[in-house]
């Protein structure tokens, strides 16, 4: 679908002249900016102040055999308008590089040095051009140029050798952390500049989990990729699994039937809830409230045998496929998804009245680990933890999917950004989640529930975002031939948030690390892919 | 504090009866894959769309080779739905834990008619030996060793050596009031030197691998390895790339896998009593993985 551009487009397009080649609609919500040179400096800058546009991801892609270019792709969003602006600049590869927005936007500082370690564009200007994706002592290699195989056996690792600046003064230590940590959870590697026991800096080091999802993306045929996007982060498996197969269907131009849609809707909101009230019990015992835990882990299980019971597995895998769901529900699985909810429903009112209830969980959540509106902008921190700092961000209602325009519901937005109030907004989507469900419940679920597509068309592009639990989820593809991808982007929002924590524990103990960690709750995973 | 009891009597005891009493499953759950070889007249579609080539095929000839390896198995269910005849039966089967990587894979031979069909079942290689269908032996032989040889307790230290988190979600499920780890004296402790037991889920990325290394040696002998999932068993989706370097078992030494996508807590459980069962075997034995264990040591 190509639509004239519209007013703003043409002033746009008359303002920058030969900058601009051209501006096109891919499809309705997707619209493409094609800008001349590498350098889009003002373009984006124009874009973010006169169209209150929030730059949502930058990424690249390698066309060189194609079109002989890298191409820089730069995703913004403005509130209240449903369409994505995607600005794609051409980077030749006698000059592999291209100036960094990072100085003044803080919140692409890891995605521009993810382009530089994968695709060995420099960017220019950028005020931390260290490595991120791959460790330091890696080869020089960048994985995600198509010259660059897969399968590539490269010299065994010889252990990380990043240098952390160093935090001087008297009485500061520094404290390194991981990337084996005592719990079970993700590897990564903290750096805590402490003096006594308040934190002064805390330094990050990812991608220990990084496993060449995104070119594996380029190997898999599309229906096998579905896996894969389920696997890009365990808890979010059908959040990252729908993002994946709408950025398809969109390539395609396949209809979704509706039964479909509204099935979809309800195991993104079971999952929501799953992770939500897992969260909240573990945000108490990490201030040693630890029979709250045991009442949230035992609703965490009621839900995920629920999940089990309409999906066959406890994540919700294997459920979610290109063109819709794999299967229909019969009269006993809404008998239990509806009696679930209710059930659900009572449980956690009683879950969050004992929370609330103890004023020593109250007493160490409020005021810890803040991170403040104007941060959270700045960093553009998206999801749970954008909202509990003012940042009134939710895909579901913003760029409506699934059968999310069908619903209506209220996105809680807090501007205080404690851990508190970080729980607080699980809180309340826990309980719009509930209401959704059961909305989407008493729907009467007939019809075709996967449709059956005509062959994917090669070389057609398509962005597909999703609200995941933690927020927004982006994919991104570009279709090759028989039924495979030249290219999969994958934005997780842990991608965005990970900055906020760094923001939000400083002057904060190091005994209440956990559970500020825990309050954000991000992904390594999905950050490292 | 009146509250927090009442609740608390309120909720009574949830946790399972399991391994004492079959798990209660739900009906659609899907479990291993089980084969009826000889109706099986075309294992091309399953290997087709198998998403981890779990199913793969060798033909030479008129003959083929089918092999099926349960530790590649994400139990999607599409081998079932591509097969006809009802040749490949999605069964609820999920204790499949095994202490020899070999014991995942079965394999069928057939010889093929003209159009690549099978014409005739040549034979079934299924070894699944140690795959002991009565886990309250294991369970019983498991506290045993724990009261025998751990005095009563068993460590565990988990390690994500690059996985997608999946399978940690299920490991921390063991300890809810559910399934309740602690019941058998099993828990997971913060450090690898009070732990006798290396849970580890995969696939091993490049980054990981020394961490996982250094871990491992932390631990004092004797010590178990128990790799996790399908990753953790054989790299799974991801496999091996410059990036990732597979299973757990291409790093440090393996004493029981435990298939799944991720296994589900109870199948964690099964896989762990299993490990623990086999403790005597790595205290005293002179097989080839104490000796495994041994020289890695050395190293």
């Amino acid at each position: 679908m190509r639509q004239p551009p519209t007013p703003f487009f043409e002033t746009l397009q008359q303002r920058f002249g030969a900058q601009i080649q051209s501006i096109f609609a891919e499809r309705e919500e997707e619209i493409y900016i094609l800008a001349a040179d590498p350098d889009i400096r003002a373009l984006v800058d124009c874009l973010r102040k006169e169209f209150k546009a929030r730059l949502v991801t930058v990424f690249a892609e390698d066309r060189r055999s194609v079109e002989g270019v890298f191409f820089n792709y730069y995703v913004l969003e403005a509130k209240g308008d449903p369409r994505y602006l995607l600005v794609r600049a051409p980077i030749h590869p006698d000059n592999p590089a291209f100036p960094s927005l990072s100085a003044e936007l803080p919140a692409v500082n890891w995605q521009e040095r993810e382009i530089q370690d994968w695709f060995g564009l420099k960017a220019v200007g950028h005020p931390n051009p260290r490595r991120v994706a791959l460790h330091d002592n890696w080869p020089d290699i960048h994985p995600l140029r198509k010259d660059f195989p897969l399968e590539t056996v490269l010299s065994p690792f010889e252990g990380e050798r990043h240098i952390y600046r160093p935090a001087l003064g008297e009485g500061v230590f520094q404290v390194p952390v991981g990337p084996v940590h005592a719990g079970i959870i993700e590897p990564g590697h903290f750096n805590f500049a402490v003096a006594g026991e308040p934190i002064l800096y805390l330094q990050l080091r990812m991608f220990y989990t990084h496993k060449g999802t995104e070119k594996l993306f380029e190997r898999l045929p599309i229906p096998k990729a579905v896996f894969l996007a389920e696997s890009i982060s365990g808890d979010s498996s059908f959040s990252h699994g729908t993002a994946f197969c709408q950025a398809i269907e969109r390539a395609a131009q396949m209809e979704v039937p509706l039964r479909a849609l509204i099935m979809r809707t309800i195991l993104l909101e079971l999952e929501r809830v799953c992770n939500h009230v897992t969260d909240i019990g573990a945000i108490a015992t990490d201030v040693g409230f630890v029979v709250a835990n045991a009442h949230a882990s035992r609703l965490k299980e009621m839900m995920v045998t629920l999940n089990e019971q309409l999906t066959g597995n406890r994540l919700l895998r294997g459920m979610v496929c290109v063109g819709g769901v794999r299967r229909g529900w019969d009269a006993a699985q809404l008998v239990s998804l509806r009696d679930e909810i209710d059930t659900f429903t009572s449980e956690f009112e009683d879950l969050v009245a004992l929370v609330e209830s103890s004023e020593s969980t109250r007493d160490r959540l409020e005021q810890t680990g803040v991170l403040r509106p104007e941060k959270a902008k700045d960093l553009g921190i998206v999801g749970v933890a954008g909202r509990a700092s003012g940042m009134d961000l939710d895909v579901r209602r913003d760029h409506p999917y699934a059968a999310y325009g069908r619903y209506s519901f209220r996105v809680p937005v807090y501007q205080v950004g404690d851990v508190s109030h970080r729980m607080q907004v699980r809180i309340d989507e826990v309980n719009e989640s509930l209401r959704i469900l059961r909305m989407a419940a008493d729907e009467s679920l007939h019809g075709k529930f996967c449709a059956e597509g005509p062959p994917i068309p090669p070389d057609r592009c398509a962005l597909s975002a999703v609200e995941g639990w933690r927020g927004e989820i982006l994919h991104w593809i570009r279709t090759g031939p028989n039924n495979h991808l030249e290219r999969c982007k994958i934005k997780d929002p842990s991608l965005n948030n990970w900055p906020a924590l760094v923001e939000a524990v400083q002057g904060n103990i190091i005994a209440d690390f956990p559970v500020i960690n825990k309050s954000f709750n991000l992904s390594y995973s999905g950050t490292d892919r | 504090m009146f509250k927090i009891i009442q609740k608390t009597i309120a909720a009574g005891i949830v946790t399972t009866n399991y391994p004492d009493k079959p798990a209660q499953l739900s009906e659609h759950f899907r479990g291993r894959p089980s084969f009826a070889f000889e109706k099986w007249t075309d294992a091309r579609p399953a290997a087709e769309v198998c998403p981890t080539g779990a199913i793969s095929l060798c033909d030479e000839g008129d003959s083929r080779r089918v092999t099926v390896d349960y530790g590649l198995c994400v139990f999607c269910g599409l081998c079932a739905e591509a097969s006809a005849n009802q040749a490949v039966r999605i069964s609820q089967e999920f204790e499949l834990a095994s202490a020899h990587r070999c014991n995942l894979i079965l394999t069928a031979e057939y010889s093929l008619s003209t159009d690549g069909t099978h014409r005739e079942l040549r034979g079934v290689h299924q070894r699944l030996a140690d795959h002991e269908p009565d886990t309250e032996r294991v369970g019983q032989r498991a506290r045993e060793k724990i009261q025998k040889v751990l005095n009563r307790s068993l460590a565990i230290r988990e390690v994500d050596a690059g996985s997608c988190n999946g399978c940690e979600l299920e490991i921390v499920a063991l300890n809810n009031p559910v399934y309740d780890l602690e019941r058998f004296g099993i828990q997971f402790v913060a450090s690898p030197r009070h732990a006798d037991l290396l849970l580890v889920t995969g696939p091993v990325t490049r980054n990981m691998e020394l961490a996982l290394v250094k871990t491992y040696q932390a631990m004092p002998e004797p010590r178990l390895v128990v790799a996790v999932g399908a990753c953790g068993i054989s790299g799974g989706i991801f496999g091996k790339n410059y990036a990732s370097l597979g299973g757990v078992g291409n790093v440090v030494p393996v004493d029981v896998y435990i298939p799944g996508c991720p296994p589900r807590p109870q199948a964690l459980l099964h896989g762990i009593l299993l490990a623990v069962g086999r403790l005597g075997e790595r205290l005293y034995g002179d097989g080839k993985r104490a000796a495994a264990h041994r020289n890695f040591a050395k190293k």
